[in-house]
């Protein structure tokens, strides 16, 4: 978009002024080194970043400025004045005085500067060696005593910092506390001794860290995973788009010789805009996992599983499937694509609407609210929202960059947030949240409390709000009666992308309604078939507790699901499609290795259903993405889907178009009330930390060095019943087993007990069977 | 004598000047009730009137500081004084507090009144222990005489005055890093604008004034406009005081009218130490380029001090005679500025480090002749391309050293080390104490 089709829109006052002798035009408030950028000239800045308050601290960026004829008496910084009308600018391209100061500023941060470049991980990819080159001086006439410190500072397990190296810009401490809300790291100590530091034992525990040592110019804040493990220009780097949630981050990963050796940051203002979290940008080592799975296995008469060729492990997987009466598991994190392979699977080749991505809760209301009830928001109405409404959702751990994207609201414009939640987390108190205190399965109340929202404001719903009776009916209506954009937020990054492409017992592609003739008729002319199934399919929980015969199964861990899935499971013929073995190994009858993420193309839609595609980063020709398979599997049993390339499925799937007919209106559910009955008993509530046990993070221990304790949270009040203090240990138990954790006396409803779902000694539905929503007893340990 | 005009410093030499009661005897806060009987704006109107220019170095009208702030925006304005004196060989706010911490306290009052300011600070540097206990002393008689809190002498305002210690740092003079360090954060400059009129303290709309700035506001208001301003020189209207220092037989604080020269000050003070004559001084602290016994006649006012190629700063004389090396001098004088650098920007951070550096090989007679015009190199470098001031001053005594002195640069090269005797500049030299 050009400048101009910009001001039309927002109506911005333009400003015309001249930068070495040429006239550019850009909206008011722009800084003289972003004017000079849309004419090509680059004037030299160290501090200066576009997403950050300007701070002045560098003075790399030194020009001289007249407005009006009248000259400044010496050259400012043009990284915090704005262009002005009449106002004549000469860069170092066209002022000698300009171009003298810079390279006296650049001499000047070389004097305490190591020459360490042929080890520094920054070297090849500095700014600080670039811009030397470019805009300083050819030789250093220091030859005095350098500063040197003790290196490197590991501020926390994950960031390493060599104090010598850094110019004190400023970029981290200001990323930490006006993107990321932490502010852990603060310049510390005054003149040529300052430097960057954490209190005391308090590390750099942000989730969004590694966006610090991204911005660094300098080599002085590195991960510690990538620390001396290549140079930029061995790496090959490609465009990717990031699997583990459904923010929808743009990523780059960096290859060398076949391997992973880091993913940075992409750059996309409508999602991510340069920013990421630390999971997404360190969690890759999964790939690499001992327990990778190379070859297809089947399970032997001894009921071993064996490595077995393509062509026999088709053929048991085919005959397996054949008459069986089936259904399909798809998981959250498939592709688009993938997904999409798995639907038109289970139609064409199994016949039947049995298919489900849904690995956790999942209801009929959230079915019908997912079918009815179309999310409209994206982050572009966060920037303008006049309040953010949070249900059943915690940003920073479910969804980081929503999370930033409202803090960033926040903290510009103060923008009221609401949280309906049971307790405040510590997103929320950054978020200045107004918390609307709710036991968990309770909110349906809180919801319907709800006034004043109008169609400026955002309700972004997560995922878990499927785990109470009558909440997503409460939303549906609440956007039906406001007007508000409504934003469905699932945490995994498939699942937005499985509803379009139809992995839903009651949706085809395109959304389109199982139920409807027409969008039957759609998908059979499209797909060659005489007819699709009719009658609504089984669910995920259903699935698993029917007598279906097999079952096909992409990446799901039972234990995502319920307790007892695993068992039931057992029963039944699995073919499974893995890239690492898992529980659902360990009953598949068949099981086909896939391509992880980084070593196949696809997309993902992220949580505003934006496409995020992205193309292999690793090329392994033995893994195949998922479609692929599924693809010759069908050729197998004789009922082809015909989509032998990723490339295939996308076009096929773009080809169908979206639903246009009428969707089914949501049928409402009431809510009911969870209530605890004692005082020794509580009402559980959880959800997943971003750094957990999460599988996709496993063998990333510095990564897990950062993620936050486990803890249970409880209220003074209760605290004072069970008689225990802060870090005590208390026993959350019921019927099915117990947890027992370190207690944190939090703002938290006085009948509920918050655990995290999946981390460390607290993996809820594996020691106490349920999530939440339901009565736990509570006792000092 | 006849020179001196004793207004701020008047009671000094009364036993009890620092009382509230030997403050009212020779008329103190009489001032406030004048002030609080006109309206604000005409207290405003009538210091931008007297053409009184701050005091604290940069020598802006205080009047249009106060009328800046924006008036009628419903938002609370702040007072704050700033009394962080730290420049090598300014004296002159620490003595006023010592010996009249009234006469601060009646112009802080006057001035909250006319920027509607309910709330006023004074900022103190940390090291002046002895400072802080009296104006603190000081502050708590006033609250006792209802001249602080509610309902000042039944007149309707109320101000709240916060006395705050700094932690010992030079830059907290800076008054947007005194406004940060006051906040609780660590002193460093802000980018500005914001001016601190339009958003300073808590982002609010504040005033920052020196010490004596606010101190010479009640006598305008008791005296008049045409008394202060027949003080002075055109523009640098009225009295102030001058702290002479170093090889001077009497050192101390000289109140004189601006445009007073060094020679009539000399005269005062007693002249240089016996037997020695003058080398050289700084018209304002160790931040503004010193001058030579070719400057005793330049009129010292904001603009002769200018024309002559310095700067009044804050009138602190630094006297040194023959026996002074000058490049010793400077170095001490850098290492202050690379002790005291917050570390913010590069041109100060990195550029005091190195001056040092250049500046300790120089003294001790390494190095060519090349060296000083890289010095000088490297403060073109620095003057000016910093963040704030500070640097600016790290650099000042050395171009002007330079300009004055190069062949005792020289001389030390040629030596091969310093060819004076550090002892002989010392005051006690000549009472043979080794």
């Amino acid at each position: 978009m050009s400048i101009q089709e910009l001001s039309s829109e927002q109506k911005v006052e333009l400003i015309t002024c001249v930068i070495d002798g040429f006239e550019v035009t850009v909206p008011k408030g722009t800084l003289v080194i972003r004017a000079a950028e849309k004419l090509g000239i680059q004037i030299p800045r160290f501090c200066d970043h576009p997403l950050l308050e300007p701070a002045g601290a560098c003075r790399q960026c030194l020009v001289d400025i007249e407005i009006n004829g009248r000259a400044f008496p010496k050259p400012q910084a043009s990284c915090t004045i704005p262009v002005e009308n009449g106002m004549i600018v000469k860069t170092q391209l066209t002022s000698a005085v300009a171009d003298k100061a810079q390279k006296g500023v650049m001499e000047l941060l070389l004097i305490n500067h190591p020459l360490d470049c042929p080890v520094c991980d920054k070297g090849g990819e500095c700014p600080l060696q670039n811009q030397a080159m470019s805009n300083g001086r050819g030789e250093s006439r220091f030859e005095g005593a350098k500063r040197t410190f003790e290196k490197p500072v590991a501020i926390s397990s994950q960031v390493l910092l060599d104090r010598e190296r850094c110019v004190l810009c400023a970029r981290c401490t200001r990323f930490s506390e006006q993107i990321a809300g932490d502010p852990f790291i603060t310049l510390n100590e005054r003149g040529a001794l300052q430097q960057v530091g954490i209190y005391e034992d308090e590390p750099f525990n942000s989730y969004y860290s590694g966006n610090t040592v991204q911005i660094c110019p300098v080599g002085a804040l590195t991960g510690t995973s990538y620390r001396f493990r290549a140079r930029p220009f061995d790496l090959v780097s490609t465009e990717s788009a990031c699997e583990h949630c459904a923010s929808g981050c743009a990523m780059r990963t960096d290859v060398r010789r076949g391997k992973t050796l880091r993913r940075l940051a992409g750059e996309d203002p409508s999602v991510n805009e340069e920013w990421n979290c630390d999971k997404g940008r360190w969690a890759f080592k999964y790939e690499v996992a001992k327990n990778r799975i190379t070859t297809p296995l089947i399970r032997d008469s001894n009921g071993q599983l064996r490595e077995a060729s393509w062509p026999e492990a088709l053929a048991v997987a085919a005959a397996g499937l054949k008459e069986a009466r089936a259904g399909v598991l798809v998981g959250g994190r498939a592709t688009v694509e993938d997904a999409y392979g798995y639907s038109k699977f289970a139609r064409v080749t199994l016949g039947s609407n049995n298919i489900d991505f849904r690995a956790r809760v999942q209801t009929q209301e959230e079915l019908d609210f997912l079918t009815s009830t179309p999310s409209t928001a994206a982050y572009s109405d966060i920037d303008k929202a006049d309040h953010v409404l949070l249900i059943n959702f915690e940003p920073e751990d479910e969804s980081p960059i929503v999370f930033l994207r409202i803090y960033k609201q926040v903290h510009k414009r103060s923008i009221k947030v609401t949280s309906i939640a049971a307790l405040s987390s510590r997103g929320s108190e950054k978020l200045n949240a107004n918390l609307i205190k709710s036991a968990a399965g309770n909110e349906v109340a809180a919801i319907n409390s709800i006034t004043g929202l109008t169609n400026k404001s955002v309700v972004l719903v997560g995922e878990r709000a499927a785990e109470t009776v009558g909440a997503l009916s409460a939303v549906a209506n609440l956007i039906q009666k406001t007007g508000a954009k409504l934003g469905w937020i699932p945490r995994r990054a498939g699942e937005v992308g499985a509803i379009t492409a139809g992995a839903l017992p009651n949706l085809l592609p395109g959304k389109r309604p199982i139920t409807d003739a027409a969008a039957r008729v759609d998908l059979s002319t499209a797909w060659s078939v005489d007819s699709l199934p009719t009658a609504q399919g089984m669910d995920t929980q259903e699935m698993i507790n029917s007598d279906l015969q097999a079952l096909v199964i992409g990446g799901v861990d039972p234990m995502d699901i319920s307790a007892d899935a695993k068992v039931k499971l057992s029963k039944k013929f699995i073919v499974s499609l893995e890239i690492r073995q898992s529980d659902i190994t360990e009953i598949a009858s068949v099981v086909f290795p896939v391509a992880a993420v980084v070593e196949k193309s696809g997309s993902f839609m992220d949580w505003q259903g934006k496409v995020r595609k992205f193309e292999a980063a690793v090329e392994q020709s033995l893994n195949r993405s998922d479609v692929r398979i599924l693809s010759i599997l069908a050729d197998e049993i004789g009922k082809p889907i015909n989509l032998p390339t990723v490339k295939s499925a996308r076009a096929e799937l773009e080809s169908l178009g979206a639903w246009d007919g009428a969707s089914p209106s949501m049928k409402s559910v009431a809510g009911t009330e969870v209530k605890s009955l004692s005082n020794d008993e509580a009402i559980l509530t959880s959800w997943r930390n971003l750094l957990d046990k999460g599988s996709l993070q496993d063998g990333e221990e510095n990564l897990a060095g950062t993620a936050r304790a486990s803890v249970a949270v409880i209220s003074k009040f209760r605290a004072n019943n069970l008689g225990v203090r802060e870090s005590d240990l208390v026993r959350v138990s019921n019927s099915y087993g117990a947890v027992t954790l370190p207690c944190v006396i939090g703002d938290i409803d006085d009948s509920s007990i918050w655990l995290p779902r999946n981390s460390i000694n607290s993996q809820l539905i594996r020691n106490l069977g349920v999530v939440g929503n339901s009565v736990v007893k509570v006792a000092k340990a | 004598m006849s020179k001196l005009t004793p207004v701020l410093s008047a009671n000094w030499d009364q036993a009890d000047s620092f009382t509230i009661e030997g403050y009212k005897r020779s008329g103190g806060y009489t001032a406030v009730g004048k002030a609080l009987a006109m309206k604000p704006d005409e207290v405003i109107q009538m210091v931008k009137d007297s053409g009184l220019r701050g005091r604290g170095g940069a020598g802006f009208p205080t009047g249009n500081k106060w009328g800046f702030i924006p008036q009628g925006d419903n938002k609370e304005h702040y007072f704050v004084v700033n009394a962080d004196e730290s420049e090598p060989g300014t004296c002159k706010d620490t003595p006023l507090m010592m010996a009249n911490p009234h006469v601060l306290i009646e112009g802080v009052i006057i001035g909250s009144y006319a920027i509607r300011a309910n709330y006023a600070f004074i900022y103190i540097r940390g090291e002046v222990t002895h400072v802080v206990r009296r104006v603190q002393q000081a502050i708590a008689d006033a609250y006792k005489a209802g001249l602080l809190g509610k309902n000042i002498l039944g007149k309707g305002f109320d101000l709240e005055l916060v006395l705050h210690v700094g932690a010992g740092a030079y830059i907290c003079g800076e008054e947007t890093a005194l406004l940060d360090s006051l906040e609780g954060f660590r002193g460093q400059p802000r980018l500005r604008p914001p001016f601190p009129a339009i958003a300073g303290l808590y982002a609010k709309p504040t005033v920052v004034n020196n010490v004596e700035s606010v101190a010479s506001v009640p006598a305008i208001i008791n005296n008049g406009v045409a008394w202060f301003t027949a003080m002075g020189t055109e523009k640098s209207k009225g009295f102030t005081l001058y702290s002479l220092s170093g090889h001077v037989n009497n050192p101390g604080q000289f109140e004189a009218p601006l445009g007073i020269t060094l020679r009539q000050l000399l005269e005062i003070s007693g002249g240089i130490r016996s037997g020695h004559k003058l080398k050289f001084w700084t018209p304002g602290g160790s931040s503004t380029p010193i001058f030579t016994d070719a400057h005793l006649d330049v009129p010292l006012d904001y603009e002769g001090v200018s024309a002559a190629g310095s700067m009044l700063g804050t009138k602190a004389l630094q006297i040194f005679d023959e026996t002074t090396c000058v490049v010793r001098a400077v170095l001490r004088w850098t290492e202050f500025y690379k002790h005291e650098s917050c570390g913010k920007c590069t041109p100060c951070r990195e550029g005091t480090w190195w001056l040092v550096q250049v500046l300790k090989d120089l003294e001790a007679g390494k190095g060519s002749a090349a060296d000083l015009d890289k010095l000088l190199d490297l403060c073109d470098n620095i003057m000016g391309r910093s963040f704030c001031a500070l640097a600016d001053g790290a650099a000042s005594p050395i171009i002007s050293s330079l300009q004055y002195f190069r062949q005792e640069y020289l001389d030390h090269l040629s030596a091969g080390s310093c060819p004076f005797d550090p002892a002989a500049a010392t005051l006690f030299e000549s009472a043979g104490v080794r």
